[in-house]
């Protein structure tokens, strides 16, 4: 399982790949990577839609149902017991992912959408009031506009957007102007969705403190990419999808600071989010299971828990430096694909690569490439004022993991030469 | 023929890069506009009807080949037709497309049988119908934005 090569065989390693990390080696761990589509080996580049799962994720959700099933928190049963246990160990194992201080700080939730929404509408509902300003930037996903528009219709705030520049990167200085007395939010991507620019998080949750406003920072494209620390970004709320971190769909986090988390009422009500309930009055539980209502996404905790152990393993300082070859080099094989565009040119980049062509639809792109077996995303990415932004309707997007490879990015480079024999 | 040689016939291309009747007409009395939210695409498509008869028919919009090559093979075939025939076209190409119709009900429809290869491509049946399902709400007249969801 270990990804570190040994001496002799980072030697024999070809010259253009990065030392230390064996990604065929990596490969071997995921078991859909090795499927053929149309008859062709699967070229898996749709990442940032959802990442495939190693075997042991996959395991551990087979091995908690069949030998381990049973409800949390509440059974005095050996099988209750083993499953609570395996699933607050799962928390255990994301606080010190993201290293926060404590596991009272760790919220499990259905995704990243949930976890935003549970802040505007626990957060915003309580702290917020009309003419309070709520910033976001240009380049949010739907699920980090959408919950902040509910939020400003309920309750009379404004939402306020930060500029991008032409290279998809926040506009820092219109960023300091937006910020104001009545700013009482900041909430803005880690890392884009549609364009894979890496936000300067840690600057933007600074300025937005000196402006005495919180930050929620939606991590769901950063965390499979970057080591996220929450405790040096300083951010009040984190938020991510385990499905996009080569964990099961259905469960996410929301890391949020304990004080604010204690300050904030309950999102939902219902089984395990109370401690005394009678008809006069209930009495909420402890962090972080305030928030929790109901029986949770068990399987899902534990399976996530899983994949941060797979992570765990690997070595991250070369996993990171081999996404970065593989970003390079698959920015400059598709620069020299004649008419296409590359959407997002920033300077800091994590494993997106937007595209388009004058005169190709992406639709038509997505069709051809998948007749050659490679998966890539189509469409708006669920950003449409990115796409507004940079004046198209839509947009291929090749995502990248860290077990993609040089050769699946010639793969693609030989589709996209076919979309234009197809389009003459 | 390969399934994708099948769907992005040299017909289909030329339509894709010289839409026919892609303006919008003056006078025009039945106007819709239709949107496929999953991708995006966007068509508004504008009727002169006289006497229960479409005497002209333009549309304008943005989307991949496939849709702009049905928008367009759509508008030719549509002028002249009664409002009846026209509908009785969109049931029978909705058949083709969703792969339902059988080689005979092709034949049938003529120029429009090219879009035929789309059926076996499940992710871009709403590229091909969203002209047709914006013509149908044009003619009823609804007003709505015509969805393809």
């Amino acid at each position: 399982m270990s990804t570190i090569l040994t001496k002799a065989a980072r030697e024999q390693s070809p010259a253009c790949a990065p030392a230390g990390f064996d990604v065929h080696s990596v490969r071997r761990d995921f078991p859909l990577l090795h499927v053929k589509v149309r008859g062709k080996p699967l070229v898996y580049l749709d990442n940032g839609a959802t990442s495939q799962k190693p075997r042991i994720v996959i395991d551990a959700l087979a091995r908690y149902y069949a030998e381990e099933n049973s409800n949390i928190h509440r059974g005095v049963h050996f099988l209750s017991e083993r499953a609570t246990e395996a699933y607050e160990s799962a928390r255990d194992k994301v606080r010190r992912f993201i290293n926060a201080p404590s596991t009272r700080e760790i919220v499990f939730v259905r995704g990243t959408t949930e976890a935003i929404n549970l802040v505007s509408q626990s957060y915003g509902r309580a702290f917020l009031q009309a003419g309070d300003e709520i910033v976001v930037s240009a380049m949010e996903h739907h699920s980090n506009i959408v919950p902040w528009q509910l939020l400003c219709d309920q309750i009379g705030a404004k939402l306020r957007v930060v500029p991008i520049n032409h290279d998809g990167e926040i506009v820092l200085d219109e960023y300091r102007r937006l910020l104001n007395a009545k700013t009482k939010l900041v909430s803005i991507v880690h890392v884009s969705n549609a364009l894979g620019t890496v936000v300067p998080v840690k600057e933007v949750v600074r300025l937005a403190h000196e402006a005495g406003a919180r930050v929620l920072l939606d991590g769901a494209q950063a965390v499979p990419h970057l080591r996220v620390d929450v405790q040096d970004l300083g951010c009040d709320f984190y938020a991510f999808s385990g499905h996009k971190l080569f964990g099961p769909t259905g469960i996410g986090v929301l890391y949020g600071r304990a004080e604010l988390l204690e300050s904030m009422p309950p999102y939902q009500g219902g089984g395990d989010m109370i401690s005394v309930v009678t008809f006069e009055k209930t009495h909420y539980n402890v962090l972080p299971y305030k928030f929790e209502a109901g029986t949770p996404h068990i399987a899902g905790g534990i399976g996530l828990g899983a994949a941060l152990d797979y992570l765990e393993r690997l070595d991250w300082r070369e996993v990171e430096r081999h996404e970065r070859d593989l970003l390079a080099y698959a920015t400059a094989t598709l620069r020299e694909i004649p008419g296409l565009r590359i959407i997002g040119t920033a300077r800091e980049k994590a494993g997106v690569i937007s595209f388009a062509f004058d005169h190709v639809h992406a639709h038509d792109v997505g069709t051809i490439l998948d007749q050659e077996g490679i998966a890539i995303r189509t469409g708006h990415h669920c950003a449409m004022p990115v796409m507004q932004r940079f004046g198209v309707p839509a947009t291929a997007r090749a995502s990248f993991a860290f077990y993609n490879t040089r050769e699946e990015v010639d793969a693609l480079a030989r589709a996209l030469h076919r979309v234009l024999k197809v389009f003459g | 023929m390969s399934d994708l040689d099948e769907l992005y016939q040299q017909v289909i291309l030329d339509h894709n890069r010289s839409p026919r009747n892609y303006r919008a007409l003056e006078g025009a009395n039945r106007t819709a506009k239709g949107y496929n939210p999953l991708c995006g695409d966007e068509v508004q498509i504008y009727v002169q009807v006289e006497d229960g008869r479409i005497r002209d028919i333009g549309f304008q919009g943005s989307g991949c080949a496939i849709s702009k090559a049905s928008a367009s093979l759509m508008t030719g075939e549509l002028k002249g037709k009664t409002e009846p025939e026209a509908r009785a076209l969109f049931e029978q190409v909705h058949r083709m497309l969703t792969g339902e119709a059988n080689g005979a009900e092709h034949e049938k429809l003529g120029k429009l049988a090219i879009l035929s290869g789309v059926c076996k491509f499940p992710a871009r049946v709403k590229c091909a119908s969203l002209a047709w399902h914006t013509l149908k709400a044009a003619l009823e007249g609804s007003g709505e934005v015509a969805s393809t969801e």
